[in-house]
């Protein structure tokens, strides 16, 4: 068997004041492994102690502003970069908006981090053996009491000197604690069943408590009051109109906003006549004329217009756009058969915008004229 | 055991400077207050609305930090108790600062325009709250309430002096339970009246505790600029140290950051629903020189006080929690002239010797009223039962 170490000597005082001396007094004797313990922190004690300044709020200022800065890189990262949302109008780097998160992600990482470095580094944890365990000291110090302890292992140690100082002091109660080598340095199991079984339970009872709330007691009344609310849903049946109908239709003639009703519907020759290319020929238009034409119209087109489709023989291919025909038709013209389809071909007014529309036309006369070359353009 | 105070108490007549520089400050702000009332009543009458705001501040503050002190059972604040008691004093002084402002009003207020009203449909639904009659009798009832409580929590203070009867405590302890609800109502009210409804259309629900949180500030800062003066010159009792001065500069420090909190909370909602009926209140305070005004509010009010305030010397050490205290209640008029201003003078600042003669006014006043009752009474509550502990008080 290990025998008993000797790990220092304790004493207990009755008052903040006392214990302050106490701390003072041993401080300017040269102990220099000594500590106190009281039932709540004391202020000025580290004075008294002559203890240098605590290194722990380095570790709070460098974790804070390093997690404030990570929230605004995040916060940039999220909402301007990555999935950049347009949300009520602001710009996509809003930064009073992210003001709380900042707040609360550099509050919460730099009071963790704090935490657990003075748990895992000051302390030493998972040491979980310390000889002051289960002491008479130790449960005075918990409850009323403010005690001193002086450690075996300072350089100035000595039984006698020590026992004469606390009693100088005021101190009552000095004992001495002693130590078991091998029980210090025994590292408890952390996987015990015992630990174990109240691990899962806690799991098991907590998530049954968020199923049972989220699942069944939110539809109950009366915590169903958001979900059911007296109005009507979309598509749903109503028993106000006489028609059953919960949507209703817009008044006769309604035109929705920013849409222009086509005149020259099923009158191709009109349109060619009457309708003229707005846009003047730039390099802007072009470019969206010709970022259209490829996205609806070279699907069966093709991307020179020579009717090369992509369709693989699923549709007929359309005839070219390079014929005399289509090179003498009028801006209008083409834009009537955008609009209102022509044979097989669809109308494309829900998928293009007129703007859009004679854009494409712009587009369709380069791709011509690149085929069917003027004399002058050779020059 | 502890250490022995001397709790005796000598009382010792304050230099006769105080009364000299307070007489020439407050002659110089009258006169420059008659002078502006002369010159341009309008602009005069917002000032004296800032005036207005300002003293009750420093006033319903201070009488709110004396009834925390009695409902907490505090005892670090006891042996100063009297300086914020003195400085309540300010309650009975307001109705005579507003007499000016009731006979310009209707130049500050449109709202009392019956043309204006008739014309305009969201002041006719306000009607009821906003106009002239039920304005007035708020004014003077809530006047006439904290000065209820202002009497007798004081009346209470002082006669235990003389008798010790350890009951007047307890008294005071119900008076200030009373005065609590009373204190909340009456505060958010006040900010209603005098600050919101310079702008009738403008709402904003938190403006009442903005306020708030700004008056405790300006009843503290004034109070500790007092308190560290008079103990360093030894007039109060013997003992004070930096364990107290401590907990005044940690009690200004968390009210800076309430501040903060309230100010930004305020703003951001605002700016996010991005409502034209609030924003304006904001744009307007974002026009010409006001830009850097508001932005400057930022800085004066938070970001100073927060870093010279943050750390553990700053509050111990009395000549920089002198200094901070000061800037504090700089801070407290700048924001007073931020909420109200703008709606005067809409392009930009405007600073002159109309507006600093309302300012050398406050502090003259001030300075007289301290000194007349520190004249007539002790400067420490002598015999109240919890004097010694919080002489004795440590961290």
């Amino acid at each position: 068997m290990s025998e008993k170490i000797l790990y220092g000597y304790t004493g207990l005082f009755d008052s903040p004041d006392s214990i302050t001396h106490a701390a003072e007094k041993a401080a300017s004797k040269g102990y220099k492994k000594f500590d106190v313990h009281t039932p709540y922190p004391l202020h000025g004690m580290n004075k008294a102690m002559k203890l240098p300044t605590s290194k722990l709020g380095y570790v709070s200022l460098v974790v804070g502003l390093s997690s404030a800065l990570a929230a605004v890189l995040a916060m940039f990262w999220i909402s301007a970069k990555d999935y950049p949302i347009v949300i009520g109008g602001k710009p996509l780097f809003s930064f009073p908006a992210y003001v709380p998160v900042i707040f609360e992600v550099t509050v919460l990482s730099a009071s963790i981090a704090t935490v657990l470095t003075m748990l895992l580094i000051f302390f030493k944890l998972p040491n979980n053996g310390h000889p002051l365990h289960g002491t008479e000291y130790m449960k005075n110090v918990a409850v009323d009491k403010y005690g001193i302890l002086i450690q075996a292992e300072d350089e100035k140690f000595n039984e006698a000197d020590v026992k004469k100082f606390l009693e100088e002091c005021g101190a009552v109660n000095i004992s001495p604690v002693y130590f078991d080598e091998e029980e210090i340095n025994h590292k408890h199991k952390i996987l015990e069943p015992k630990f174990i079984g109240f691990l899962l339970l806690t799991a098991l009872f907590t998530s049954g408590i968020s199923y049972l709330t989220l699942n069944k007691l939110l539809y109950l009344p009366p915590f169903d009051w958001m979900m059911e609310q007296e109005k009507l849903n979309p598509q749903s049946t109503s028993t106000i109109f006489a028609d059953g109908f919960g949507m209703r239709k817009p008044v006769e003639g309604t035109v929705a906003r920013g849409y222009l009703p086509y005149a020259f519907k099923g009158q191709p020759e009109a349109a060619g006549e009457n309708l003229v290319n707005p846009l003047p020929v730039s390099k802007s238009v072009l470019e969206l004329g010709q970022k259209k034409f490829d996205v609806y119209c070279s699907p069966c087109h093709g991307y020179h217009g020579e009717g090369e489709s992509r369709l693989r023989g699923q549709f007929p291919n359309p005839p070219s756009l390079h014929s005399e025909k289509v090179r003498t038709w009028s801006d209008g013209r083409i834009f009537h058969v955008i609009t209102d389809g022509q044979n097989i071909m669809p109308s494309y007014s829900t998928q293009l915008t007129a703007e859009e529309k004679w854009a494409a036309v712009h587009y369709i006369r380069v791709l011509q004229r690149a085929l069917n070359a003027k004399e002058s353009d050779l020059q | 055991m502890s250490s022995i105070h001397n709790a005796e108490y000598q009382k010792r007549e304050l230099p006769k400077k105080i009364q000299t520089i307070g007489l020439i400050l407050f002659g110089v702000g009258l006169l420059a207050v008659i002078l502006g009332y002369v010159q341009d009543s309008t602009r005069a009458a917002f000032n004296n609305i800032i005036l207005y705001v300002f003293l009750a501040s420093i006033g319903l503050g201070s009488l709110f930090l004396v009834a925390v002190e009695y409902l907490s059972g505090a005892v670090w604040s006891t042996p100063f108790r009297r300086i914020p008691e003195f400085l309540s004093a300010l309650l009975i002084v307001l109705p005579f600062v507003l007499i000016p402002v009731f006979s310009n009003m209707s130049h500050i207020f449109h709202w009392m325009h019956p043309e204006v009203v008739s014309a305009d449909k969201i002041l006719q639904s306000k009607a009821p709250y906003l106009n002239s009659t039920f304005f007035i009798i708020r004014t003077a009832a809530f006047i006439f309430l904290w000065l209820v409580f202002y009497f007798f929590i004081i009346k209470n203070s002082k006669k235990q002096d003389a008798s010790g009867d350890q009951s007047l405590t307890k008294k005071n302890i119900k008076i200030s339970a009373v005065f609590m609800p009373v204190f909340a109502i009456t505060i958010s009210f006040t900010a209603i009246d005098w600050l919101m409804s310079l702008e009738p259309h403008w709402f904003s629900t938190i403006l009442g505790v903005y306020y708030f949180s700004g008056s405790v500030l300006a009843g503290l800062a004034a109070a500790t600029i007092i308190i560290v003066m008079l103990n360093e010159n030894g007039y109060l009792v013997n003992g004070l140290n930096s364990n107290h001065y401590y907990s005044l500069g940690a009690l200004l420090f968390a009210f800076t950051n309430f501040w903060a909190y309230i100010a930004f909370s305020q703003f951001m909602l605002i700016w996010y629903a991005n409502l034209p009926e609030e924003t304006f209140w904001f744009l307007q305070r974002w026009e010409g020189t006001w830009i850097i005004f508001t932005i400057g509010l930022i800085f004066v009010r938070f970001v100073i006080p927060y870093f010279g305030l943050l750390s553990q010397p700053s509050k111990m050490n009395p000549k920089r929690l002198l200094v901070m205290s000061c800037w504090i209640l700089f801070a407290h008029w700048y924001d007073m002239y931020w909420l109200a201003m703008p709606n005067y003078s809409k392009d930009g600042v405007l600073f002159g010797w109309i507006e600093l003669g309302f300012v050398l006014f406050a502090i003259g006043l001030v300075m007289l009223l301290f000194n007349q009752l520190a004249k007539k009474n002790n400067l420490v509550a002598i015999k109240d039962p919890k004097l010694q502990r919080g002489i004795d008080f440590r961290l």
